[in-house]
């Protein structure tokens, strides 16, 4: 079984501050954590734990800078057998993303699954696991949340609204955007970690895949970001931890939450 | 004349809001650029073409007995071939998971520029502009196209008003187009959500915690402070992916609609998804460290601090003033 997880390096920005560029097209992100994108850790083991029940090998493919490098690591550490990293610096667009990573599945893979995540937590746009399908000319399913393999096939659970599912039964191969929360991801081990240290990350430039053509140009483009202006919004209950909470207690009170 | 297609979402017999969402902005669209609007019905039930009518100059029926269950693969070959015949400026497609299911490999199939998850779309000197949230609501994008004609936009739910009073009586014409089975994509059932012990869209009160919380060891101070309000507790995305609670606890587009007197979001920033599951409750409140989360703007009250020291505190006063009774 081969199988190919694509994996994003994002900035963690839940607990940070954020500052736009001066540029107004990116943000500040000195100082700013690094880590994998949650959706695509969850289909990393996913794709660990297919790998475990019927055998073969994982390989991770990833677009980004030499930042990313330690992502894959750690993905090589939890089990993953193999790292490419396509060395892209400039701005991407979905488009683009799975335009490098289908290159470089036609060149050196023949996947049996492609599980990637959902989403990424920076730009939440939803889109690359079915433009790659679709350049690899191979069936998708997104919001992937239960995966079992049966014969040449594969038996997914979408998730639609309200709580609602459908099972899928889709032809192998396949790419599959698995959604959070489908499985409980592993923690590198202390021996993974060192394994990983020499394993060879193979580097790819766009021009490795006889890119950049008239097919691989960006299709949309950030003009600007801002912070959405504030609207009305909330009162904000100000003062020390005990004059706010004793103030949220009264109004709590006045309002006959409790009594 | 151009034209604006919008692609009708149905589920089990019904028109989704989002489609009605999407014939507004069309029309709004439509009248600053001269164009007309078409809405795309691929079902089996002619009487939702009835229903579509009077909000678009056009509606496109194609009616199949495959189209009671969606099928992106069916759609995506419908609608690549409609849009390479009829040209329309702009396609119009849900951002839900219908619409991700499809709209991604449509692009890539008619070669056009998709934007997902848009909740701005305007016309500046004939190019389309989209605004985007990036970062779970914490930063707006606008967004361009290079070298575009025609453009695919996926449209955020609960983005855009259901127009009210709609004039039109849209012609509907019906397509023949073949609709093929695809084996290598196939429905098989739904699976209905569980029912369980707690029906939180029954609580008159309830605390929801979010991803603040880090750790199922510490519920127990949400517990507590739940217990003193006597409320239900529910959760959002993150505290049910870490199983610190139960699937049925999920407030979201993916869980829950809520609509409770009280509702306490305590460490949850209020990414759209959890907010479409509770933006209609009474009186919201929210306790979270962070100045610019999201959740302030829909909260009617807000504490930014720390909730492992406000909740706890919180708890203590709540209790003490109910005993002094």
């Amino acid at each position: 079984m081969e199988i190919i997880v694509c994996a994003k390096q994002v900035p963690d920005l839940t607990e940070a501050d954020i500052k736009i560029n001066p540029d107004g097209k990116s943000i500040n992100l000195e100082s700013i954590p690094l880590d994998i994108n949650e959706f695509d850790n969850y289909a990393l083991e996913e794709a660990l734990l297919i790998k475990e029940k019927y055998s073969g090998k994982v390989a991770v493919v990833a677009v980004g800078s030499e930042t990313s490098d330690e992502m894959l690591r750690i993905c090589l550490a939890k089990g993953a057998d193999e790292a490419v990293r396509i060395t892209y610096k400039d701005e991407l667009d979905g488009y683009l993303t799975a335009k490098l990573i289908a290159t470089v599945i036609k060149n050196k893979y023949k996947p049996d699954i492609i599980l990637t995540g959902v989403q990424s937590t920076d730009c939440s746009s939803a889109q690359v696991g079915g433009m790659l399908a679709e350049l690899l000319d191979i069936p998708h399913a997104s919001i992937v949340t239960h995966v079992e393999l049966k014969n040449n096939t594969a038996e997914v659970h979408r998730e639609l609204e309200g709580g609602l599912k459908e099972i899928v039964n889709i032809t192998l191969p396949a790419v599959l955007t698995i959604q959070s929360g489908i499985n409980e991801p592993r923690y590198a081990s202390m021996i993974g970690i060192r394994r990983a240290k020499d394993k060879e990350i193979k580097i790819v430039t766009p021009e490795d895949l006889g890119l950049p053509s008239d097919e691989s140009k960006l299709k949309t483009c950030i003009e600007n970001m801002f912070i959405p202006p504030k609207g009305r919004g909330a009162e904000i209950i100000t003062g020390s931890v005990e004059e706010s909470a004793t103030k949220l207690c009264m109004i709590l009170k006045d309002k006959r939450v409790f009594t | 004349m151009s034209e604006i297609l919008v692609l009708a979402e149905h589920s089990k017999g019904e028109i989704r809001d989002v489609t009605f969402e999407m014939l507004g902005i069309g029309r709004k669209l439509a009248d600053s650029i001269g164009a007309k609007t078409a809405v795309l019905l691929l079902a089996n039930d002619e009487a939702l073409a009835n229903k579509l009518s009077p909000y678009a100059d056009t509606v496109l029926l194609n009616k199949d007995e495959l189209f009671k269950d969606f099928n992106s693969e069916i759609y995506q070959s419908i609608l690549t071939k409609l849009i390479s015949e009829r040209k329309p400026v702009l396609t119009l497609i849900g951002h839900t998971p219908a619409g991700i299911d499809l709209a991604p490999n449509l692009a890539i199939s008619t070669g056009l520029p998709l934007a997902t998850d848009c909740v701005q779309l305007k016309f500046e000197n004939s190019k389309l502009k989209i605004m985007r949230q990036m970062y779970t609501g914490k930063i707006n994008t606008n967004i361009g196209f290079t070298d575009a004609q025609e453009y695919i936009v996926m449209v955020r739910p609960a983005s855009f008003q259901i127009p009210g009073q709609m004039d039109k009586s849209g012609e509907i014409i019906k397509l023949d187009m073949p609709v093929e089975k695809v084996d290598y994509k196939k429905f098989i059932d739904y699976i209905e959500p569980k029912i369980t012990g707690v029906d939180i869209t029954k609580s008159e009160i309830i605390v929801a915690v979010g991803r603040g919380i880090k750790e199922k060891e510490n519920l127990s101070i949400i517990e507590k402070f739940s217990s003193s309000l006597n409320s239900a507790i529910a959760g959002s995305r993150p505290v049910i992916d870490k199983q610190i609670l139960p699937l049925d606890r999920q407030v979201g587009s993916s869980g829950k609609t809520v609509k409770p007197k009280v509702y306490i979001a305590i460490g949850i920033s209020g990414a759209f998804q959890h907010v479409m599951g509770m933006k209609d409750s009474e009186l919201i409140i929210a306790i979270n460290k962070d100045a610019n989360a999201p959740i302030f703007e829909v909260a009617n009250y807000g504490i930014v601090g720390d909730l492992f020291k406000v909740v706890p505190v919180l708890t203590q006063k709540i209790n003490e003033l109910k005993s002094s009774k």
